[in-house]
């Protein structure tokens, strides 16, 4: 670590390149959409099995979502919404993953075998069962999991999705995911774990890096950790 | 450098179109007078890639065997009319009005309809709700009916239409060639009942629920593209799934 522990201030350096700050953020807005649509399309059947049960567990099972948290109105416009969504929000992941691809970024955030040991360095850090904050580069071993898995849920929504939108036609897909019922179950499952990752994210963000916030708009930080390995 | 800022620009409006659509979650706003149209030539570009993707006009659904069918009375039923089902005036003389740019325009009654090939399959019905049914359908394929009245080759499309008040839809010609698509007249080895639409409804196991005219009194080959009863009000066009 090249961490600056003198009275002086740290040195302002880049660390996010700008497709990487757009993307983060146009992803994070395509999400809310995303999400809204969904839940205003869930509304229409509201529970997931065959038609008639038995269902499957599901803690909103005959609920609507309240208002504020659907956006179409209706089902058709939600349908519509979630459609027109979906294209930006998997050409950001794309973008998003060659621009990780060809820059070597990948390097800093990739979760690979090696980071377990780390990972439970840092998981032990945090329970204050360690007292030394782990070496770490741009990210340590539980973020790079964390943004690996993430990354990995992205994607496991959009095929979940694909496989609802064509049933027949991508019936493979439907089947890898365990049939029709349990690929729109999945994909409703994803929701809550997106939610979760960024209540937590968020909420890291504030207590453990600050200083990210700007970094991740700007493109520049000034903080406590190294901004590349 | 070119391609750089354009892509760029390209990536700013992603975000303002973003922006626009996490605002209106805010609200739990439908779209409103501006957006809506944009919103549907969007809809309608996606469900016409999706189609060209997706759609092959050989591929068939596949079949389940007759005790994978969903409980009858858990297999919804549906129409405008309410209380449904709709009636026809005069039921005894009910009969498929099929014209348009066709050489030989008909007027095909029950049996003429019943003389013709048969089709059965069992198959899932996948509604736009979201929900999914297993059943078994009964009748002529349309493109058998389509070869006795030989359109002509103007015709790129067929129009359904219905005595359900006014519902009605329109198909590309190529998914109503499709083999699976049929006039179907029984259902679960029975004639169809009217709340499934009897006399006679479409029927495709490649497709959404709604494209399935039920209470047919009239199949029209056309050169425009006809919208459709939800079609118009926003659902997808091809629909296939």
């Amino acid at each position: 670590m090249e961490e600056d522990t003198s009275s002086g201030r740290r040195p302002l350096v880049r660390r996010h390149h700008w497709l990487v700050r757009v993307s983060h953020w146009a992803n994070a807005v395509l999400l809310v959409g995303m999400i809204a649509s969904g839940l205003q399309i869930y509304s229409a059947f509201r529970h997931f099995g065959p038609r008639g049960g038995p269902y499957l567990p599901n803690p909103w099972d005959g609920e609507h979502f309240p208002g504020w948290a659907r956006l179409g109105g209706w089902l058709g416009g939600g349908i519509n919404w979630h459609f027109a969504l979906a294209w930006p929000f998997v050409l950001t992941g794309l973008v998003y993953l060659l621009y990780m691809a060809f820059s070597g970024e990948w390097r800093s955030l990739l979760f690979r075998p090696r980071d377990v040991p780390r990972a439970w360095q840092m998981q032990l850090y945090y329970l204050r069962l360690r007292k030394e904050h782990p070496p770490q580069g741009k990210h340590n071993a539980l973020q790079k999991l964390a943004y690996t898995a993430i990354f990995l849920l992205g994607a496991l929504a959009v095929l979940s999705g694909f496989a609802i939108y064509k049933p027949v036609q991508l019936s493979w897909l439907v089947a890898a995911f365990g049939g029709f019922e349990r690929v729109r179950y999945w994909h409703f499952w994803t929701v809550w774990i997106f939610i979760a990752f960024t209540l937590v994210h968020v909420a890291l963000v504030f207590l453990v890096d600050p200083a990210s916030l700007r970094a991740m708009i700007t493109g520049w930080y000034r903080g406590r950790f190294p901004s590349h390995d | 450098m070119t391609e750089r800022s354009l892509s760029r620009r390209d990536l700013f409006r992603l975000g303002l179109v973003a922006g626009s659509a996490s605002l209106a979650t805010a609200c739990g706003w439908d779209g409103g007078e501006v957006p809506g149209p944009r919103l549907r030539r969007v809809s309608r570009l996606n469900d016409w890639v999706g189609e060209n993707i997706f759609f092959s006009p050989d591929r068939l659904a596949p079949e389940y065997p007759v005790s994978a069918r969903t409980p009858m009375r858990k297999f919804p039923t549906y129409s405008i009319t309410r209380p449904g089902p709709p009636k026809f005036a005069d039921p005894a003389g009910w009969a498929l009005e099929v014209g348009g740019l066709v050489r030989k325009p008909m007027r095909l009654t029950p049996e003429m309809l019943q003389a013709l090939p048969r089709v059965t399959y069992t198959v899932k019905h996948h509604c736009v709700e979201g929900w999914t049914a297993i059943g078994t359908w009964t009748g002529v394929p349309v493109s058998a009916v389509a070869a006795l009245v030989e359109p002509t080759d103007a015709a790129r499309y067929l129009r359904f239409d219905s005595f359900d008040r006014g519902y009605f839809n329109g198909w590309d010609l190529k998914s109503a060639m499709h083999p699976q698509t049929i006039l179907a007249y029984g259902f679960n080895d029975r004639p169809l009942l009217p709340n499934r639409g009897a006399p006679l409804r479409l029927y495709s196991p490649v497709k959404l629920g709604y494209k399935m005219t039920k209470y047919l009194t009239a199949m029209t080959f056309t050169a425009e593209r006809p919208g459709g009863y939800w079609e118009d009000r926003g659902y997808p066009w091809f629909a296939g799934v």
